[in-house]
């Protein structure tokens, strides 16, 4: 499967966090300052934008920057869009839709939260199953279907609590290397074990953050690509797949789609798991990154467990895993998805300081959506992978 | 001014009846607890809707359930919203296969939160709601109790 690969680069990156969780911004205006960023990154003007991708109003976006672009996305699979955004912006380019694509999130629900402001309800709505089934039973949300998924996995499998530990450990180490991580300072095990039990199996320190964030990409053409300011990272391959929205119609708790969209994703780019250097691979939970090693086919399923114990995640290990520190302990604004890609292209440009990895070539970004309900795979590569 | 919340505010969330599940919470009135059967596909399907999700068939019948059942996955909720029907108490959500085949999601009640577990055999119970339907819950099987 050829598909999309080379076809379309990231040329541009760019993402705001803050150390105290909160940043100044909020809004539209963060959007467009990230944008402006990311566009500066490119060497490329919003002139030049003819495609945007956001994951409520892709619209109200255009028109607040005063753009009239011929391809639009408002995708929203939750934390994942941002992946399935970079898939869709690389198939329009190669089918001549559109040549300068951006998509852009900002999120503020930290500040927002000190603010006063209420907190976003679901948007609940009528005829939805989530309400009818679900809720009535007390659910809490995003943790408790993260927390199913961890009791089903440990029950089939003998994942223990010390392995899920583990993912945190080896995630914070890589904070530690990164200055604009929320929390940095080394744990451990026990430290993880000894936070408190939200939903049990889940500790504290098993769970994301809730930080304010932003972040934006810009992609073109590969022709295009090699005359801008950065080195290009190519799509090499690109795949979706969801098969629920609410937790009780997930077939197998232990199974996530990431088995179809990495192998669609992985198939295309013509790369095996071996080839990957950098696995960014969203960690709402430590459950999430647990499923997604097994689903990619790092380690057969079930082996999750003892595939993480002995650190090989974190750094100096052989799968070097989150290196920014993860959405457990970078930032997690929401809807992580958008940093897995930030952090993978700046890794494969050299541009990570203290935890850049030694000249990586490949990295892909895997996003989760929703309550491991939409995965999306993006295989970026350097020019020698092209 | 102030606004008093009247005594019989029911501290569950109380779920909707959404177009396909008519059958499903009548039938609770009573106790019972019934699954949508598609005709074509001679299987039940949950939750229920207008359509069997196998072929998308309409021809629907409702059929009794056994009610019995085994935790196919759980989780206690340790740290409940103060307005939780469970009064700021730890609670077990658990997700239920039915001897049908299907799965639904369910607290566990009449039994320790530290005795659930994944596989344990369990059986409908059920919770009155204000209007007269009940919400079905399960408990651990009554002949595993009397063992």
């Amino acid at each position: 499967m050829a598909g999309l690969r080379g076809a379309a680069a990231i040329v541009g990156v760019a993402d705001e966090v803050s150390p105290t969780g909160e940043l100044g911004g909020s809004g539209r205006a963060l959007e467009a300052a990230v944008i402006k960023q990311a566009l500066d990154d490119a060497g490329l003007t919003l002139a030049d934008v003819d495609g945007v991708c956001h994951s409520a109003s892709s619209m109200g976006l255009a028109e607040y920057l005063g753009i009239h672009p011929t391809f639009t996305d408002s995708t929203n699979t939750g934390g994942s869009s941002f992946e399935v955004h970079a898939e869709h912006a690389a198939a329009a380019i190669a089918a001549g839709l559109c040549e300068v694509v951006v998509s852009v999130y900002a999120s503020t629900p930290r500040s927002d939260r000190r603010g006063g402001k209420p907190r976003r309800r679901p948007d609940l709505g009528v005829n939805n199953p989530l309400v009818d089934w679900e809720l009535p039973y007390g659910l809490r949300l995003p943790m408790a279907p993260y927390a199913m998924a961890a009791t089903r996995h440990m029950a089939e499998f003998g994942t223990t609590s010390e392995q899920l530990a583990q993912i945190a450990v080896s995630t914070r180490a890589w904070a530690g290397l990164n200055e604009r991580a929320r929390y940095r300072q080394a744990i451990t095990i026990d430290d993880v074990l000894a936070s408190p039990m939200e939903c049990s199996p889940l500790h504290l320190l098993d769970c994301c953050l809730v930080t304010d964030g932003a972040g934006a990409f810009v992609m073109t053409s590969a022709a295009r690509a090699r005359t801008l300011a950065k080195p290009p990272v190519y799509v090499l391959g690109a795949g979706t797949c969801h098969d629920h929205s609410i937790i009780s119609q997930m077939p197998d708790l232990t199974t996530t789609p990431g088995v179809i969209s990495g192998a669609n994703a992985f198939a295309m780019a013509g790369i095996t798991p071996s080839d990957v250097d950098l696995l960014m691979g969203y960690d709402s939970f430590t459950i999430t990154a647990l499923l997604h090693l097994e689903d990619l086919g790092f380690c057969a399923k079930g082996e999750g467990g003892p595939f993480v114990e002995d650190g090989k995640t974190a750094p100096g290990g052989s799968l070097p895993m989150n290196t920014n520190g993860g959405g457990l302990s970078y930032t997690h604004p929401g809807m992580y998805g958008m940093f897995l890609i930030v952090e993978a292209v700046k890794q494969l440009r050299g541009e990570c300081g203290e935890r850049q990895l030694e000249s990586p070539e490949i990295a892909v970004a895997h996003g989760s959506g929703i309550v491991l309900s939409c995965m999306s795979t993006l295989v970026l590569g350097t020019e020698a992978t092209r | 001014m102030s606004t008093k919340v009247p005594t019989e505010t029911p501290l569950r969330m109380e779920p909707p009846i959404s177009p396909g599940a008519e059958p499903f919470w009548e039938a609770t009135r009573e106790c019972r607890l019934v699954l949508p059967w598609c005709l074509a596909c001679e299987r039940p399907f949950f939750y229920p809707r207008e359509v069997c999700p196998l072929c998308l068939g309409t021809a629907i019948a409702w059929r009794p359930a056994t009610g019995t059942g085994v935790v196919y996955s759980f989780t206690i909720e340790n740290r409940p919203p103060p307005a939780a029907f469970s009064m700021g108490k730890p609670y077990v959500v658990a997700l239920v296969e039915l001897d049908e085949g299907v799965r639904l999601m369910g607290n566990i009640v009449g039994c320790p939160l530290e005795k659930t577990e994944v596989g344990m055999p369990v059986s409908v119970t059920w919770e009155a709601l204000s209007d007269g339907r009940h919400l079905p819950l399960f408990e651990p099987r009554r002949e595993e109790n009397a063992l």
